[in-house]
């Protein structure tokens, strides 16, 4: 297993309103079957070690599902390689003598925290607003009752795959949240469970994903180009559509 | 009635729903930065319900059965009976909030089977159910916060349980961003905060997944039941070096087309796909002819870490078995097999550089789940009344062994159906008096949570946390893993008590405890897993029998099959906290287990 060399420039932020900086590392005991992740580890081991502070960056799967990690590798959200959360990133996707910049995900809805860890709590307060199916505890009929078709089923569950991870914002020029948000709203809205709040749901979801300073979506793309669970931005077209029909039936 | 909820995983955030539904104020706390982080997120395979769709012979008793026989006879029936019959209930909710659970052409829902099971009772959404249906519980939970019922606080910590005249009362929080310590008090708190398989630091769990809160609830009276019954789940990535910081699942599912072998002659280094038919030694389907490579998960890891120590592992460092699709590729297609495992292959293939549809995945058993954890009564009340544990932090439906696809349902069950009756009838009859924050316990209990974190900062030593993590995690995986015996185990119990001392003496915590930071954080979560590895230690030593995951050497047949001691250990161990003196000091409570409406039979999957 040969060890690579790998420098790298990350960005040091001792908190949200103190400005930050890139610092320089290098690294010369990467191995190709280490995860973008177990590098940074490893150069935090190194950090402490040697008495100075590690780099704070979110994570928990660290499998590609539960949406934490959001690094911006090389000016990317999630790193070079496509369909991949960076914490399923191999440094075999990188070679020996490479330099890495590692920035957080930059957004004016996503202050920083430290380092590479921003607050996406914004999410959370879009999917509160209305990303949801009212269903009491109890009161669900039969699961069977209602049969679903295989390609409404299909179709929502391409878009329910979405992690919240926030790289599409981090991605997008005006950083919009229009590609999470809209992903919500097409899962929901394709299954007859999501029918009767259709209209309402997206209204309060498009309306708090505006007060949370999120920007507009311009159609450049790059949400889509990121994101780690390849949710397409037919989904923007389609929250649109429905938030002005449901402006007009309301 | 105000109710506080520890964790946001299935368990949490549909007790949270659930609850504040019900008219109760409820504060719900997690350490993510949102609640739909919970490591419930990973689960991949399904979830059982005996709904018998398929028309199979399924019915709640026979799911009850499987799971009693599953977990070899050391589990509570009322609570597994209860659960199976709940399961059904669980996908009902599930389908209303909107979880799109896999389905036939026709429109109705489709099953799988899994591990330990004869009927096909699996409900799945492709290989990520965990994530499907926490986000159900997750965005019902966010409604009732839109609503104003819960109090929702991210990044906030548990550091301890408050615990006045005998009863709890509420909770000590530290914020993860700003350091802040804060007292909540309650009628009753209810702990979902998982389980603790990442003291053996390698494991499948996410890294912030821990044991703090429920082993500091112990220290202050809750009794902790069978600790040592932890599963190894036999289908993980193999580790590949010192530098690794996690095991990666593949789900049990595929097993249901994967074929695990391993070479017949020891050393035979010849790629995969080079080695004939007759020099493949399939051990499962040759040994368990019944359920071949579907044995359940405590059966399949014993049988890889057999054959890797008879030298006949595979990979680069010899532990390591294949799971081959070659068969089922040529059998149904490559596209029927990427329909159903395409984003597992997807996984493997991104770690391990290798390209499964073409050779064989190379596997290996990892640390995966606890069935150990809080003691509860039936209705999932700790030792400490007002103290409730539910989901993988609780003990109770899972014996020895887990089934797969039981994690889920026993999670959704206890948090969507059973902690909303039990908890009113706990609130009516306690008559709990009024009490606040400013009582003297909160502060007494905050200002040791202070002092031990000055403490764990004021160290000063040489050696990192992850460091002292590692090194118990290899003594706990060597000692206390799929196998153990009475000698390793005191020699374990000797090297962690050594190792803590060592710890408090010598560990290096960067930074300061007043912003972000990690490594603190980390800190006090391996040093409760110093004190919780002691205690498996003695539980595994205390039970002088086999059964399930509990392999002891010295009770086990020369085929290697465990031999279960029902006349002396047909109980639950449950373990009171005394006192922590450079050893654990702790007392052994028996629940003794008794079976009404099920045999006891020596398991066989023959």
């Amino acid at each position: 297993m040969s060890q690579m060399t790998i420098h790298l420039k990350i960005w040091r932020q001792a908190g949200p309103d103190v400005k930050g900086a890139f610092e320089n590392h290098t690294l010369d005991t990467v191995n190709e079957h280490m995860s973008f992740l177990e590098m940074l580890d490893v150069l935090n081991e190194e950090l402490v070690v040697a008495g100075k502070e590690p780099f704070e960056f979110d994570y928990d799967c660290r499998e590609g599902i539960c949406g934490s990690c959001n690094l911006v590798i090389n000016g990317r959200a999630h790193g070079p390689k496509r369909l991949t959360a960076a914490c399923q990133l191999h440094m075999r996707n990188f070679k020996d003598g490479d330099s890495i910049v590692i920035e957080p995900a930059r957004a004016a809805a996503f202050p920083v925290i430290k380092d590479l860890v921003v607050d996406r709590s914004a999410f959370d307060r879009i999917i509160a607003a209305g990303g949801y199916i009212t269903v009491r505890t109890g009161s669900a009929p039969e699961a069977n009752s209602i049969p679903v078709e295989l390609e409404d089923s299909t179709f929502s569950f391409d878009y329910a795959a979405c992690i919240g991870c926030g790289a599409c914002v981090a991605a997008c020029p005006n950083s919009s949240a229009s590609l999470f948000t809209a992903a919500k709203l097409s899962h929901l809205n394709r299954l007859p469970q999501g029918e009767p709040e259709r209209e309402k749901r997206v209204i309060a979801m498009v309306e708090q994903m505006e007060k949370e300073g999120f920007g507009d979506c311009s159609n450049f793309g790059e949400c889509e180009a990121v994101c780690p669970k390849g949710i397409s931005i037919a989904s923007i077209a389609e929250m649109r559509r429905n938030y002005v029909k449901a402006t007009i039936a309301g | 009635m105000h109710v506080i909820v520890v964790g946001t995983g299935l368990a949490g955030a549909s007790a949270s729903a659930s609850l504040a539904e019900l008219g109760y104020k409820v504060s719900t706390f997690c350490i993510q930065d949102s609640g739909r982080r919970a490591h419930s997120i990973a689960a991949q395979g399904g979830i059982n319900a005996a709904k018998n769709y398929q028309n199979d012979g399924d019915s709640v008793y026979r799911l009850f059965y499987d799971t009693i026989k599953g977990g070899d006879y050391r589990s509570r029936e009322a609570n597994v009976y209860r659960l199976a019959h709940l399961s059904n209930n669980i996908i009902d909710q599930a389908v209303s909030q909107g979880v799109p659970f896999a389905r036939e052409y026709g429109g109705y829902l489709a099953n799988r089977s899994f591990g330990g099971a004869q009927v096909s009772r699996t409900f799945y959404a492709r290989g990520q159910t965990g994530q499907q249906l926490l986000m159900g519980a997750y965005q019902s939970m966010m409604k009732m916060v839109n609503e104003g019922k819960i109090n929702y606080y991210t990044r906030h910590e548990m550091m301890d349980v408050v615990v006045i005249d005998g009863i709890a009362r509420g909770i000590i929080t530290r914020d993860l961003v700003t350091g802040e310590l804060t007292r909540h008090s309650a009628d009753a708190v209810i702990l979902a905060t998982g389980g603790y398989g990442n003291v053996f630091y390698l494991s499948t769990n996410a890294k912030n997944s821990n044991v703090t809160a429920t082993w500091r609830a112990h220290k202050r009276g809750a009794a902790f039941a069978n600790p040592s019954f932890v599963q190894v789940h036999p289908t993980c990535i193999p580790v590949s070096g010192d530098y690794q910081s996690k095991l990666t699942l593949m789900s049990e599912s595929l097993r249901n087309d994967g074929r695990v072998w391993v070479p017949r002659k020891a050393g035979d280094n010849r790629p995969p796909n080079q080695i004939p038919e007759e020099e493949r030694y399939y051990y499962l389907e040759e040994r368990y002819p019944s359920f071949g490579n579907l044995v359940p998960r405590d059966v399949a890891s014993r049988n890889a870490k057999q054959v890797t120590d008879e030298g006949l592992g595979v990979g680069e460092t010899g532990l390591a078995v294949y799971l081959d699709f070659r068969d089922a590729i040529a059998r149904d297609g490559k596209d029927v097999i990427s329909a159903k495992y395409g984003n597992l292959f997807d996984m493997y293939e991104n770690i391990s550089g290798e390209n499964p549809y073409e050779v064989p995945m190379r596997i290996y058993p990892a640390v995966h789940y606890t069935m150990g954890g809080l003691w509860v009564d039936y209705n999932l009340m700790t030792t400490v009344p007002g103290l409730f544990a539910l989901g993988e932090a609780n003990f109770s439906d899972h014996g020895a062994n887990r089934l797969g696809a039981s994690a889920l349902m026993q999670g959704l069950a206890d948090g969507y159906f059973v902690i909303p009756f039990t908890i009113g009838d706990y609130l009516a009859d306690a008559g709990v008096s009024t009490i606040d924050t400013s009582h003297e316990a909160f502060a007494s209990v905050e200002k040791e949570v202070q002092e031990r974190i000055d403490k764990i900062l004021n160290v000063k030593g040489d050696r990192t946390v992850i460091d002292f993590h590692r090194t118990l995690g290899r003594i706990v995986w060597d000692n206390i893993g799929i196998t153990r015996n009475e000698k390793d185990l005191k020699k374990a119990i000797t090297e962690i008590q050594a190792l803590r001392e060592e710890f408090w003496q010598n560990v290096k915590v960067p930074g300061k405890a007043t912003n972000y930071n990690k490594y603190l954080e980390f800190a006090h979560r391996v040093a409760d897993f110093f004190e919780l590895a002691e205690l498996m230690a003695y539980d595994a030593l205390d039970r002088g029998e086999s059964c399930g995951c509990h392999l002891r050497e010295e009770f086990q047949t020369p085929e290697g099959e465990a031999i279960r001691n029902d006349k002396d250990y047909a109980y639950v161990s449950a373990w009171e906290f005394k006192d922590l003196n450079g050893k654990l000091e702790t007392e052994l409570h028996k629940e003794t287990l008794e079976f009404e409406f099920v045999e006891m039979k020596q398991r066989s999957y023959k």
